[in-house]
């Protein structure tokens, strides 16, 4: 039995090797190697940031066939900072695209790799020192909660009684509900209630069931999310309230994109944190390598409206989210 | 203790009102009250059919756990598992629904209850052929229906086809004579699961595997095949909820029926089944999951709480609840 093992660790040993031999003998004749580094497909929105980075390392390694790119997934902030050791260990970086979990944990270990040299991106969640990033590319969540406000202000003429579903307790979540709240502030519109929902349709369906129970009247609702709009939609569908005019997401969603798209009433608009942007970070590295185009500097993707004019342009049929 | 004393006391036990097992009723009544209290919508028929209709979930689930704590496991796997059943019925669903049209959602139906056992009975065959504890092997099986799910959907969503989604709905959404369908099904699985447990010959060696293992060894109960049996109810009844709770909302996510384990076991616990098995309540478990329900359904009615502490002020209630239940029992 012993024995078995020990032949067992031996060849599995020999097949390690012989991969990391085969991996070293492909890195040899690319000239860079662009590392992503992103959390894995968990729930809607990180499913869509491990489908663009996927699409965008084929599109890339097409584009410019001296640029080596390996995407790497993780489940956890521990398990993120494991897979940058074991990718700086084993690879040569010169440039590292990351979608930090957690600022403060991942902090350190970025640093740690910048020392070797890697040119390092830093995607939607800034680390607790920016100055270890080379370039900064994130959406801009205050934008998401301003934007879709100033609509609504517009469309409710400035007056009405509104809800709110906001996800989970984190600064994204804070950001999307403060930029909302300092646009209708300077209305009449008056904000019933807010209440968590943790980005979760299941829960936004109960949440809304409640609101439109304690409500009689609800001009509109803002779920910060449009996996929670999908939920929201259901509870006042099945209540079968007329005086529900809006119902508004956010996220740039593929079901809630197709909504606008075919003109829905009471979801004319979405605004746009797309999970994408990690492949727009990942092409801005790569023109840093490949091309002649210095990338360094923050770049803050817009949250501009999602119309039934531009809706094409923020629309990924193939994607999960 | 005289042999008097042996005689009268199953017949004096009979008679007394037994507040241990009612203490589950009674701070569910009194959830209700507060919630009466504190928002005249509360009471509203539409208010009270939602909270009862949604609460059918936990309550399907709990009627299985109650079998699986009652025999002494623990089922940590049941939230992945709703999950996964969900994706798979969904996708057998769409996959038939060009060929059978409405046919195709009893079929799927039926394809969810045989999923659903199977995935009870690998989790029993595991825990009592492999000898290893129901917490390890069910908090392993967790991971494998979560990375199964998040697998199949892309990490997004795995929506039922638009032309079966219609002739679904009513099944969450629907009523008979003013009972909602959810409603109904949880009434039926948990009068046949009190009929299991309190009425077979199953029912009697459930809960003594679970009050001593070794005594019900000697005195011929099969433990293994009871505890086994025990999880292929459980997964029956994941695959029952999930019937529920695909019309619903008419999709599978990886965050589908995520920690509703906790919900479950702690509505199964509430309820008066005691976690270290032998003693099971199923009627207390109905309550329990309607008592969490009420719990939440109460918070966003009151205007009392900051959104900021809702879960604190839940954990709380859930603890003055077990206290009382502690103090009102006999032991």
């Amino acid at each position: 039995m012993k024995l078995r093992t020990k032949g067992a660790a031996l060849l599995s040993a020999a097949v390690v090797a012989g991969a990391l031999t085969g991996a070293a003998a492909q890195a040899q004749d690319k000239e860079f190697t662009l590392a992503v580094s992103i959390p894995a497909a968990t729930h809607g929105w990180t499913g869509g940031v491990v489908y663009h980075a996927q699409e965008a390392e084929k599109q890339i390694e097409a584009a410019y066939p001296n640029i080596d790119v390996i995407v790497s997934t993780a489940s956890s902030a521990t398990a993120q900072v494991s897979s940058l050791e074991d990718l700086s260990a084993t690879n040569e970086l010169d440039a590292l695209v990351i979608l930090p979990f957690t600022s403060e944990e991942l902090t350190g270990p970025v640093e740690q790799v910048a020392s070797n040299g890697t040119f390092i991106t830093v995607v939607d969640r800034g680390l607790s020192d920016p100055s270890i990033q080379d370039l900064y590319v994130a959406g801009d969540n205050i934008a998401v909660g301003a934007n879709t406000a100033k609509w609504l202000v517009d469309k409710l003429g400035g007056e009405g009684e509104i809800v709110v579903l906001r996800g989970i307790p984190t600064v994204i979540d804070d950001e999307r509900i403060k930029g909302f709240q300092d646009v209708i502030d300077q209305s009449d519109i008056k904000i019933l209630d807010i209440q968590y929902a943790n980005w979760n349709q299941d829960e936004a369906f109960t949440l809304m069931q409640d609101y439109l129970g304690k409500y009689p009247n609800i001009d509109a609702v803002w779920a910060n999310d449009d996996d929670m709009l999908l939920g929201v939609i259901e509870a006042v569908d099945q209540a079968g309230r007329e005086d529900v005019q809006y119902m508004l997401g956010g996220n740039g969603m593929k079901q809630v994109i197709e909504m606008v798209k075919a003109g829905d009433e009471r979801t004319p608009i979405s605004t746009p944190y797309p999970p994408s942007m990690i492949a727009s970070a990942m092409y801005m590295t790569a023109a840093q390598f490949a091309g002649q185009a210095p990338m360094r500097g923050s770049f803050k993707l817009d949250a501009p409206l999602i119309t039934p004019e531009n809706a094409d342009q923020f629309y990924f049929p193939d994607s999960p989210f | 203790m005289s042999s008097a004393e042996i005689a009268t006391l199953p017949e004096s036990e009979g008679f007394k009102i037994r507040w241990g097992d009612l203490a589950p009723f009674i701070a569910l009544g009194v959830i209700i009250l507060l919630g009466t209290m504190i928002n005249s919508n509360f009471m509203s028929a539409n208010n009270i059919l939602n909270v009862i209709t949604r609460s059918a979930f936990i309550a399907i689930i709990g009627v299985g756990a109650t079998f699986v704590i009652a025999t002494g496991g623990l089922d940590l796997s049941i939230g992945s598992m709703l999950a996964f059943v969900v994706g798979i019925m969904v996708m057998a669903m769409n996959a038939l629904a060009p060929s059978l049209g409405p046919w195709a959602i009893p079929i799927g139906a039926l394809v969810a209850l045989v999923v659903g056992s199977l995935c009870g009975l690998m989790n029993g065959l595991i825990i009592t052929v492999g000898r290893i504890e129901p917490f390890i092997v069910t908090l392993g099986t967790m991971g494998i229906f979560r990375a199964l799910i998040t697998y199949m959907t892309d990490g997004g969503s795995l929506s039922i086809d638009r032309s079966l989604r219609n002739a679904y709905r009513p099944v969450y959404f629907g009523d008979f004579l003013g009972v909602p369908y959810p409603v109904i099904i949880t009434l039926v699985i948990a009068l046949l699961g009190a009929f299991i447990l309190y009425r077979t010959k199953y029912g009697r060696r459930v809960t003594a595997v679970g009050s001593n293992a070794d005594v019900a060894r000697f005195s011929g109960v099969h433990v293994g095949r009871v505890r086994t049996m025990a999880f292929v109810i459980q997964g029956f009844c994941v695959a029952v909820a999930a019937i529920c709770y695909v019309p619903r909302l008419g999709a599978a996510t990886p965050t589908t029926g995520q920690l509703w384990e906790l919900q479950v076991i702690t509505a199964v616990v509430i309820g008066g089944t005691l976690l270290r098995g032998g003693k099971a309540h199923i009627w207390g478990t109905v309550a329990g999951a309607l008592i969490l329900e009420v719990i939440a359904n109460v918070m966003v009615l009151s205007d009392m709480v900051s959104e900021y502490l809702v879960a604190a002020v839940q954990g709380a209630i859930i603890i003055i609840a077990m206290l009382a239940h502690r103090f009102t029992s006999p032991r």
